[in-house]
């Protein structure tokens, strides 16, 4: 399944001209608990040609929330940045494939 | 102005005109004045200046904090922090204003000089910065930050927004590539072990953020002049040019580049963007549908704004007319207005990432107060 259908949201906004944080926020504690499990930090970077080294990634259980936060390829303003404040990754990250959930036992279902 | 001055509390701002040059403090100290003698105050106006000169800045022992060296040209600023806002207000100004200095700066100095422990009063001043962005209503304007000793409260103060403890603390996360430290002047906010508790369905109390020292460090930014640029806009709407525009725009960029070096050449760079097929995203686009139309958007940097300029004009009978192939009658595009091209003036680039150290907090700032007496 797609990232984007498996959340709440998903947001990116530089961090500082040479930063882009992105945050996955993930709705409750189930879909984050599945998230933080399906979607590997390497899928990200892959994603947005950024080297998976490279990626820092916070898990925010209180928030259902994962972060990531990478260096950007060009520096804001740059004259080959195409996106001043960096908003449009969050686009690109929503595509990223994931497995989808286990099916719900009968019990809980 | 008039609100300062009933309530009779020092008002601060920073950092003027968002970059914080000085120039920009100037302009405000202008407005300030006109303002001071429309309204028939008497003022104390203290300026704090950031800007900082290539030859301290080169003198000094930069740490880079994203990877890249220095570049030493252009204008660069320091960003001020708690110690030298309390050096402003210790002045007894009635209105400060502010160089560059950080977000969380403006509104943690004054709690800290009450009293408030400094772990809380960052907190609080994160948590405020952005106004009503952490709560239900984002667009809605203002909060109050109501600081104690040990934590603050926040509440929104328009009708039917609300602070919750998610939307408080999830505010953090703005614009912030740690979610749970901040860097300032002198330390770092640590919130791993903050508590945010509902006092109501409207207010939020936090607490439990720490306060870290550290070596005296202020960030420096900086940015130089790289070029100037003309850029040109034009629109195909033929299907067959939409479903080849990136063929299309690549063979016209080899054509125009020859064209450019025999006859202006110079160091320049030519670009074009397709909007509508990959000019937000370039390589990283996945999208692959084909649009109704087209627009080229090409963009001309060079050292002058003549040569920029000189360029669109060589360029503009191409990009208004250009074929797919050597054998079809020559086609004509749309230009959307005329001139086609739009000169953009001096373009700059960020060029620091860095903290310079500091054995004082004021030896880099300048802080001059000037009485305006209108009364």
């Amino acid at each position: 399944m797609l990232l984007k259908d498996a959340v709440q949201k998903i947001r990116s906004k530089n961090a500082g001209p040479f930063r882009i944080s992105i945050d996955v926020f993930c709705g409750d504690a189930g879909g984050f608990a599945h998230v933080c499990n399906a979607l590997q930090t390497d899928m990200v970077a892959d994603k947005l040609n950024i080297r998976p080294e490279h990626m820092q990634r916070f898990e925010i259980t209180s928030l259902h929330t994962i972060k990531f936060s990478f260096e950007r390829n060009q520096p804001q303003g740059a004259l080959f940045d195409r996106d001043m404040h960096g908003a449009q990754y969050a686009h690109l990250v929503g595509e990223v494939v994931i497995p989808a959930a286990l099916p719900q036992s009968p019990e809980s279902a | 102005m008039l609100a300062r001055a009933e309530l009779d509390v020092p008002l601060v701002i920073g950092s003027c005109g968002t970059c914080g040059a000085d120039a920009m403090v100037d302009w405000m100290m202008e407005i300030t004045r006109e303002l001071a003698i429309e309204l028939g105050q008497r003022v104390k106006v203290a300026r704090l200046y950031s800007d900082q000169s290539v030859t301290r800045v080169r003198a000094a022992k930069l740490r880079s904090i994203g990877g890249k060296a220095p570049t030493l040209r252009g204008n660069i600023v320091a960003l001020a922090g708690a110690e030298q806002m309390q050096a402003a207000l210790e002045t007894g100004a009635d209105i400060v204003l502010a160089g560059r200095m950080t977000d969380t700066a403006v509104i943690s100095t004054y709690p800290m000089m009450r009293g408030t422990n400094a772990g809380a009063a960052w907190h609080g001043a994160k948590i405020g910065e952005c106004g009503a962005l952490c709560s239900t209503h984002p667009t809605s304007g203002v909060v109050i930050i109501d600081f104690d000793t040990a934590g603050f409260v926040v509440e929104p103060m328009a009708s039917g927004a609300r602070c919750t403890p998610h939307t408080v603390s999830a505010h953090m996360l703005y614009e912030n590539a740690d979610p749970f430290i901040l860097h300032e002047p002198g330390g770092h906010l640590d919130v791993t072990k903050a508590q945010y508790t509902a006092l109501d369905d409207r207010r939020v109390r936090v607490s439990g953020a720490k306060w870290v020292p550290e070596p005296y460090t202020v960030k420096l930014e900086g940015a130089a002049l790289v070029g100037y640029q003309t850029t040109v806009l034009t629109l195909l709407r033929d299907p067959r040019y939409v479903a080849n525009a990136q063929a299309w725009a690549d063979k016209l960029h080899g054509v125009l580049t020859r064209q450019i070096d025999a006859q202006i050449g110079g160091d320049y760079t030519l670009e074009f963007r397709l909007i509508g097929i990959n000019a937000t995203l370039g390589p990283l686009e996945t999208g692959t549908a084909i649009p109704n139309e087209v627009g080229v958007l090409g963009i001309i940097t060079a050292p002058t704004q003549d040569a920029a300029s000189e360029i669109a004009k060589l360029i503009n009978p191409f990009i208004l007319h250009f074929p797919l192939t050597d054998s079809e009658e020559l086609p004509t595009f749309a230009f959307p207005y005329s001139p086609a091209q739009t000169d953009r003036g001096p373009v700059f680039e960020f060029t620091l990432n860095h903290v310079m150290p500091l054995s004082d907090p004021m030896e880099a700032f300048r802080l001059e107060t000037e009485v305006i007496d209108a009364a």
